[in-house]
């Protein structure tokens, strides 16, 4: 009928390439129209809290702590804030340490998370009904409560912050690094490298790990949404940044009061932190769906 | 019947669907189907045949007006002449008239029934979704009586209580049935079989067969039968058609198309079929050495005195809960023999060839190397032992860790035996890829670039790295086509043969017991039932089950 090759099962020199090669992931990511917001929405922010803290002085002419005039006025770009300090500048200054706490914090809670996770999942039975256990313990408690406790206890410095954010997050991200776990460990491969009396340790770091990456990508967006909300919650109640740190969740407390006459000081923080959330949320989504169609094989 | 549009075709009165030129293309505009025509006649089944990716499923599909995601219509036609008389172009139908044929004038019934029915609904309501949605009879006792009847048609009991069971207490040829029912429901023209046989056993699967003959032929059914296996068609279908990629090679009815194919593909893929006679040399590839069937290591060296088996199991017990898998299995295996363990799912057969390789834990009995018992995990294993005794897995599309190189995953067996410098096992895992007849520059490929045959080829050189004396093949080729599983079959011919190597080869399949084994071990939930050089068993068998295996096998 037509000439076509006869050799199916041949086992020939010749590598079969794969027709079609799946394209990136930062590719995938940005082809999704949520991906490229998501992308670019973050991008900005960031930038502008690492750009931030050297522009302050030289776009506004004041440094962050600086008085520019009597409070509530509207000197400057954006006016002053209850103590008189340009708003610009703070706001400009007051993202850095927000972002680095943030990020500092998801990676512990993802770390520690991860382990305990994997752990419990490849163990399975007694030690990972042990450990689950112990771990709803933890999720039973707000968030939050259990920041302020410890904040209260050891006093608002920066690594009391970071630490207690992430151990607060481990225990969220133990059940999904357990659950991604525990669909990688029925695989075969696993029962091979037991097999072959690879030590645990290293079954976990190198078969089982690179397998649950993106369940754990998206996971890490989200975590960090949540840390970036709950230290600019904790900054404005008063536990987190200490005055007089530029800070955006500090700036929304000090300047509330004045909302109706001089809301700059409160506008400018809110949105960027809006922005920065809205955007690694769309982030981690799109990176949800970037990993879900290659991170499992097709057979 | 009116049947003047019909043209080509001299008992067009017969014909229900007709497919012509049909191509089908993806969504970057790679034909996957380059024209394909097929005709299917009232009350004959047509054998589709293929092997995987060669678009066989795909032309099934389009039966249905269904592409599968990433896929979609290019040209030609299919013509459905239904039982009205009235002759619809299902391809220009629109969406809304072609989900009311589905199901009531086009049936599908696919692969697996454990997935395809649904877990949280009873059976005997599962039927009747299917006359409800199609709006059967006029009366819901209409209904239930045709629930019930067709719960007959294809032997199943209509009782009530029955009715009321979940697909989970039904076996896997009772839930293929099930399925059946529900393909027959609504009494369809034309019936889209996808491999439905495939996860069963060789009685089941006759069972499962006999009930779609009679049923096509009861209810005057076209019936599209889409498998790889060419003995079932055999059995089973009128006519039969050849696939390769996406094209219809051959056509013509099952007699002539199997005693005198014209195709070389067609010839080949016969070729590759085991027969039970084991008179054939499985050797599709033609580049593998035939080795004669007399075991490696003759009966001499068996003779000397004191001298302990290879391999000794004795009294293996092993249980699940309550439920004992393993009831005492007792065999030898002397060095360069093979041995085939042949089980029906359920048999234990996997317990235990997973209990030799130190899989399972918590076994009782005794699992003996060269006399020396082993223990019970490789964890506890010596290092040599661990090294002598090889496993590969069923599934090569699961046993290889995708995120890690094929030379990475083939290099853990030294990095854990410490023998080799890390400099020299690079070396060694290039020859294991020679024997397995892989090209060395698949060292640095990920699974995901290889096709299934080729995963279980460096699956079995990840065995091979090690030089081990037992190779255990857990149903190593079920999950691969005819022609792949033959050269793979030859490989291991070739590797007995070139390193002395023992094996002990599980599998469902008792039609290539001649072509791999010396020995036979037929096992029954879990009980050894009979035993012995193959061709003794297999012209000699004396138990009923082994009989009743024999008798159920397809052949050619």
């Amino acid at each position: 009928m037509s000439t076509v090759d006869l050799n199916p099962g041949s086992v020939g020199d010749d590598l079969k390439e794969s027709a079609t090669r799946p394209s990136r992931l930062v590719a995938r990511i940005w082809a999704q129209k949520q991906g490229k917001v998501g992308v670019i929405l973050t991008a900005f922010i960031v930038i502008l809290a690492l750009a931030g803290p050297l522009l302050a002085p030289l776009v506004t002419g004041y440094s962050p702590t600086e008085f520019a005039d009597r409070p509530f006025q509207t000197t400057g770009i954006f006016g002053t804030d209850n103590l008189g300090r340009s708003v610009a500048s703070r706001f400009l200054a007051g993202g850095l340490l927000l972002l680095a706490y943030s990020v500092l914090a998801t990676a512990l809670g993802l770390v520690v998370g991860c382990v305990i996770g994997m752990v419990a999942g490849y163990a399975g039975g007694k030690t990972d009904s042990i450990i689950m256990r112990l771990n709803d313990v933890v999720l039973a408690f707000p968030q939050l409560v259990l920041a302020l406790l410890a904040i209260v206890v050891l006093g608002p410095q920066g690594w009391v912050l970071v630490t207690v954010i992430g151990l607060t997050h481990a225990p969220r991200v133990a059940r999904v690094a357990r659950a991604a776990t525990l669909g990688v460990t029925s695989e075969d491969y696993i029962r091979a490298a037991e097999m072959y009396a690879m030590p645990r340790a290293r079954i976990l770091s190198r078969e089982i790990f690179p397998n649950i990456t993106g369940p754990l990508c998206v996971e890490a967006g989200l975590r960090l949404t949540y840390s970036i909300g709950a230290i600019a919650s904790l900054s404005f109640l008063g536990l987190g940044m200490q005055p007089p740190t530029a800070d955006w969740g500090l700036m929304i407390n000090e300047n509330r009061i004045a909302l109706s006459i001089q809301p700059w000081g409160v506008i400018l923080p809110v949105i960027a932190i809006a922005i920065l959330t809205i955007g690694t949320n769309l982030l981690a989504d799109a990176i949800a769906r970037a990993t879900a169609s290659t991170n499992v094989e097709t057979s | 019947m009116t049947s003047s549009t019909m043209s080509g075709t001299a008992t067009a009165t017969d014909t229900a669907l007709w497919m012509e030129d049909l191509r089908v293309v993806t969504h970057d505009g790679t034909e996957i189907l380059h024209g394909v025509s097929l005709t299917l006649f009232r009350g004959e089944i047509l054998g589709l045949v293929g092997e995987s990716g060669s678009g066989k499923t795909t032309a099934g599909l389009a039966c249905l007006g269904h592409y599968r995601a990433g896929l979609a219509y290019g040209s030609g036609s299919i013509t459905l002449c239904s039982r009205e008389g009235e002759d619809v172009q299902l391809l220009e139908l629109p969406e809304e008239r072609m989900r009311r044929l589905r199901g009531s004038r086009v049936a599908y019934i696919p692969q697996d029934p454990a997935l395809s029915l649904n877990p949280a609904i009873r059976v005997g309501e599962q039927i009747r979704e299917v006359l409800d949605i199609h709006g059967y009879g006029s009366s819901d006792k209409e209904r239930s009586a045709r629930v019930a009847q067709v719960l007959e048609e294809v032997g199943l009991p209509s009782t009530p209580a029955y009715q009321r069971r979940w697909p989970h207490q039904l076996s896997g040829g009772q839930q293929q049935r099930i399925g059946i029912a529900m393909a027959f429901a609504m009494t369809p023209d034309v019936l889209i079989l996808d491999e439905p046989t495939t996860g069963l056993d060789v009685s089941t699967q006759s069972h499962v067969l006999d009930t779609i003959r009679m049923m096509t032929q009861q209810h005057d059914v076209a019936s599209l039968y889409i498998t790889h296996d060419l003995a079932v068609v055999a059995e089973l279908a009128d006519r039969v058609a050849v696939m390769l990629r996406g094209e219809l090679v051959e056509e013509g009815p099952v007699g002539q198309l199997l005693a005198a194919p014209e195709h070389p593909y067609t010839r080949r893929l016969l070729e590759a079929v085991p027969d039970l006679a084991g008179k054939k040399v499985l050797t599709a590839t033609n580049e593998l050495p035939t080795v004669s069937r007399t075991p490696g290591l003759p009966a001499e060296t068996a003779e000397e005195p004191n001298r302990s088996p290879l391999l000794t199991v004795r009294d293996l017990r092993k249980s699940y809960g309550s439920t004992e898998v393993l009831k005492g299995v007792e065999f030898t295996l002397e060095p360069g023999q093979s041995a085939m363990v042949l089980g029906e799912s359920g048999s234990g057969k996997t317990t235990l060839s997973r209990c030799v390789a130190g899989l399972v834990d918590d076994y009782q009995g005794v699992v003996a190397l060269r006399g020396k018992e082993l223990a019970n995990s490789t964890r506890q294993r010596t290092g040599d032992q661990r090294q002598d005794v090889q496993y590969i897995f069923q599934s090569p599309f699961s046993s290889l860790n995708p995120r890690r190189t094929i030379g990475q995953s083939l290099t853990v067996p030294l990095e854990m035996s410490q023998k080799l410098p890390p400099r020299e096992r690079r070396g060694v895992v290039e020859e294991a890829l020679d024997s397995v007849r892989l090209s060395r520059s698949f060292y640095d490929r990920r699974p995901g670039d290889l096709s299934g045959g080729e995963r279980q080829r460096a699956a079995i050189a990840r065995a091979l790295v090690n030089a081990p004396s037992i190779l255990v093949c857990d149903e190593i080729t079920s999950a691969l086509d005819v022609s792949v599983q033959a050269s793979i079959i030859a490989l291991l011919n070739h590797l007995r043969a070139e390193r002395g190597l023992a094996l002990l080869f599980v599998t469902h399949n008792i039609t290539l017991a001649r072509h791999i084994a010396d020995q036979i071990v037929v096992l029954n939930q879990g009980v050894i039932v009979d035993a012995g050089p193959v061709d003794e068993v297999l012209e000699h068998p004396t138990h009923d089950y082994t009989r009743q295996l024999l008798s159920n096998v397809p052949t050619l």
